[in-house]
């Protein structure tokens, strides 16, 4: 078992389709909410495959992408700055900010490293004690642990030029935001396996029952995302709205409870902006009044912060489910990955990305 | 981001008072922090992202996985093989 190749078998994955085929009655509008399964959905054509039974529409589990404007800039101002090497997640290079992105601050000269773990900017600023290393701590449940880790680790070790820019999210307040929306047409979800990995799915119970909506959580592997889409078709044809696991080899009912201390133990709850979105409320984390010290944004007082989204890009309304990207008249366009307009566009988790990287712009 | 890819842990050891491991990702070697799997020894399988070991894996829940998988495509095809042919 390598956990991998059983979950790419065609004939099996073959044969789910046929079954959800023959059990949906009509075209259910499916939402999954991790962008990492957009990806792997149109990677493997699995879209297209279902095209006349499911509507698959794309949620806002793109961390990148809902990382606020006013973050972003303060970001690059941080950066900017000559004593500082700012580390991040590679994606977040390239996504715009009002002026300017990352990745033109490093190449006016300034210190930004692509870090594969936090844990490795922490090492980074262990090596260079004369410079302040800051970590742009973005994501979901999923990133939070290690981010919590990177700041205990500097404290551990009495590392005092690491900081973290905190935008950490949660998935539970989102699907309230997008199911209360008047216009929303999302009749089941999806629910981002890794998340759930982490924070187990008891978090989901009261969200099935409150809206009526069935909610599976579902792996990444084209297997996997067949399955939980049976599952939640399956439900829909009955009429039932409860939350199921198609992901029992990484997901138990309470989740890592290990690693959840860790999160409880560093992070707070908070409100937070989501780009695109707008504030919501209790939806992340931030730093609790203890870990102060590692807080970028106490560290380094960046005001007068004016946002300036470009008016053309409709990536909230993507992120929300209520768009497709090719029914932005920027699509492949004016925006595209070499030159993007917002968020969506350039992360590997991005809805308008996967759509532009697989072609599908019709 | 939230991508975690399955890698198998192939050496244990302690980093600056925590617990690390070598990962194996179909041959490539990888470091990753194990504090969140205690219970985590040689051989087992961790959902790993940013250098971070989110959960072990079950090989069990995984082969009841497929086997339920096999039986619902499987079922599948013995009610196309007899189903009238169309002649």
């Amino acid at each position: 078992m390598q956990f991998v190749n059983e979950f790419r078998d065609a004939s099996l994955i073959k044969g789910v389709l046929e079954k959800i085929y023959r059990t949906a009655t009509r075209r259910w509008v499916i939402m999954e909410i991790c962008g990492g399964q957009t990806h792997a959905l149109l990677k493997y054509g699995l879209d297209e495959l279902l095209s006349d039974h499911i509507e698959l529409v794309h949620g806002p589990g793109c961390p990148v992408c809902v990382t606020s404007l006013e973050l972003v800039d303060k970001a690059v101002a941080i950066a900017s700055q000559p004593d500082v090497i700012f580390c991040s997640y590679g994606d977040m290079l390239r996504v715009p900010g009002s002026e300017r992105d990352l990745f033109s601050v490093r190449a006016a000269g300034g210190q930004v490293r692509v870090v594969y773990s936090p844990l490795d900017a922490v090492r980074i600023a262990k090596e260079n004690p004369d410079k302040q290393v800051v970590f742009f701590a973005i994501g979901f449940e999923t990133t939070a642990p290690v981010n919590a880790m990177s700041v205990i680790q500097a404290k551990a070790q009495r590392i005092k030029n690491y900081s973290v820019l905190v935008s950490q999210v949660c998935v539970p307040p989102a699907m309230h935001a997008i199911l209360g929306t008047p216009s929303c047409r999302v009749q089941g979800f999806l629910a981002a396996g890794h998340v759930c990995t982490v924070m187990g799915y008891w978090e989901y119970l009261p969200i099935a029952e409150k809206y009526h909506v069935p909610i599976v959580v579902t792996g990444f592997e084209p297997l996997d995302l067949v399955q939980g889409i049976f599952m939640c078709v399956q439900q829909l044809e009955n009429g039932s709205a409860v939350v199921e696991n198609a992901y029992t080899r990484a997901v138990t009912l309470k989740g890592n409870e290990a690693a959840q201390a860790i999160i409880n133990r560093v992070y707070e709850p908070c409100d937070r902006n989501w780009r695109g979105i707008g504030t919501i409320p209790m939806s992340g984390w931030q730093l609790s009044p203890e870990w102060a010290e590692f807080d970028a944004e106490k560290r380094f007082q960046i005001h007068h912060i004016q946002t300036q989204e470009s008016p053309l890009c409709i990536a909230g309304l993507i992120l929300q489910g209520l768009k497709k990207p090719f029914e932005c008249p920027a699509f492949g366009t004016t925006c595209t990955p070499q030159n993007p307009l917002g968020a969506t566009m350039v992360s590997s988790e991005g809805a308008c990305a996967a759509y532009y990287q697989y072609g599908r712009t019709l | 981001m939230c991508l975690g890819i399955p890698g198998k842990i192939v050496e244990v050891y302690e980093a600056n008072g925590i617990r690390m491991a070598k990962i194996d990702f179909g041959g490539v070697l990888r470091e990753a922090c194990i504090e969140a799997v205690p219970e985590a020894k040689i051989g087992d399988y961790a959902i790993i992202h940013a250098g971070f070991a989110l959960n072990l894996l079950s090989e069990e829940e995984a082969l009841d996985t497929l086997q339920t998988l096999r039986e619902i495509a499987l079922l599948d095809e013995e009610l196309l093989d007899g189903q009238p042919n169309g002649e």
